[in-house]
């Protein structure tokens, strides 16, 4: 089963909450991978401190232009959709970081001077932490495109019962690759005016993929109750409130995972777990 | 000499526009006599690659120089390519501009002055 945590925007308390779910998962008894697909800022690794192999490069394939073969007949650059690559003056311009790797140049350069060469756009690294198995990947600074290295770290992580995969925030294209395939999705959200605007934009992106979906409300006794509003009125589970509690404050701040130094929170991480097993059958 | 200069409206009259990839319009004037050429732009509303497509269409017209408020590293890597010169900090009317630049008033610019994506979601013509 693959249960993927996502929320509207940054800060909710997601990755706490998959970082906990994978733990306590895999302390009773089952195979567990945790799949980082936060991979502009990954962090899970900070409070699961797994043992890492070494990195796999992640990159696209790029166009790279023979001068000497090129007839300058521009037909690269009317073809390409991202305008990555175009001929100029006695010169062909490739722009990495706009080109979405099509081959679409290649197959249409008459003279055959296009050929593709490996853009190395980011990295991945699969390892372990106790019985839990983890994986996660680093787009390259100053790289714009995460949807290759999100595929490369979900492609790479080790087979288990279970997967928890830690979403990007926002609702954008880095979200929906990481979300697309799992069979229950867990939105976390806070109840602040902000939190719901964002909730509201996740909520459709769920409706809009068709995967089941719930909600879990972080900081829950702060702010109001028009999240709770909200769901009741449309039909959305709210599967957990976690309070907002300093000791979970003070153990995110140390590195530390709530489910493993807080026994109260290590049951209702476990409760959760069950909940979603029961509607993800 | 013949020159593109981005402008919010399809006449000398118009405001210099700030942007170069998204700007409004570009008048292809041959600064002996002003007259122009008035092409507007169709990259406006581009979600990428503006700034390229943009310095392609002014290399396609034959110029020498661009001038322009601002300009990002694609669109200024491909302007050079095109051996055209590019000068930024342009503002007022364009006519002025024009005038300004042949008294020598602005420099060409060897580097981007602004990051990738400084036209967007700006206002954009009048
Ligand atoms: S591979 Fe596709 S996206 Fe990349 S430059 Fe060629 S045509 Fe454009
Ligand atoms: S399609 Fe091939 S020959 Fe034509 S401009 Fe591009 S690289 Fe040169």
């Amino acid at each position: 089963m693959r249960i993927a945590i996502a929320s509207g925007k940054g800060g909710t308390g997601k990755t706490t909450v998959a970082t906990n779910l994978a733990y306590v998962g895999s302390r009773n008894g089952r195979s567990v991978v945790y799949v980082d697909c936060d991979v502009e800022e990954p962090n899970g690794h900070i409070f699961l401190k797994p043992d890492l192999d070494g990195a796999t490069p992640v990159g696209t394939l790029v166009p790279k232009v023979d001068e000497s073969k090129c007839i300058h007949c521009g037909d690269c650059g009317d073809i390409c959709q991202y305008s990555a690559i175009v001929s100029v003056g006695d010169a062909v311009l490739v722009f990495g970081e706009l080109c979405h790797g099509c081959g679409g140049c290649s197959l249409v350069c008459p003279s055959g001077a296009i050929s593709e060469v490996l853009h190395e756009i980011g990295e991945v690294h699969v390892g372990s932490t106790g019985p839990l198995a983890f994986a996660h990947g680093l787009l390259r600074v100053g790289q714009a495109m995460s949807p290759p290295v999100i595929k490369a770290v979900k492609a790479a992580a080790p087979a288990a019962d279970l997967a928890i995969i830690d979403a990007p925030p926002g609702t954008s294209c880095p979200v929906i690759e990481s979300v697309r395939d799992c069979d229950f999705l867990l939105l976390v959200t806070e109840p602040t005016p902000f939190g719901l605007n964002d909730l509201k934009l996740a909520v459709a992106m769920a409706r809009e993929m068709k995967l089941p979906f719930g909600v879990v409300i972080n900081r829950a006794d702060l702010g109001d109750r028009e999240t709770h509003l909200y769901c009741g009125n449309n039909d959305i589970e709210i599967l957990t409130e976690i309070p907002d509690d300093r000791k979970i404050a003070e153990s995110y701040s140390r590195g530390e995972l709530a489910g493993e130094v807080l026994p109260g929170y290590r049951r209702m991480f476990e409760t959760l777990l069950g909940r979603i097993d029961l509607r993800a059958g | 000499m013949k020159i593109a200069i981005t402008a919010t409206g399809a006449n000398l009259e118009a405001s210099v526009d700030p942007r170069f990839g998204r700007c409004a319009c570009f008048l292809v004037v041959e600064t002996d006599d002003l007259s122009f050429e008035a092409v507007e732009n169709p990259n406006v509303a581009l979600g990428g690659g503006a700034g390229i497509q943009s310095a392609q269409l002014v290399a396609s017209k034959g110029v020498t120089h661009v001038l322009t408020g601002n300009c990002g590293p694609n669109a200024h890597q491909t302007l050079s390519a095109a051996g055209i010169v590019i000068v930024v900090g342009c503002s007022g009317v364009v006519r002025d501009a024009i005038e300004q630049y042949k008294a020598g008033q602005f420099a060409a610019t060897g580097e981007p002055n602004v990051a990738s994506h400084f036209g967007i979601g700006r206002r954009g013509g009048r």
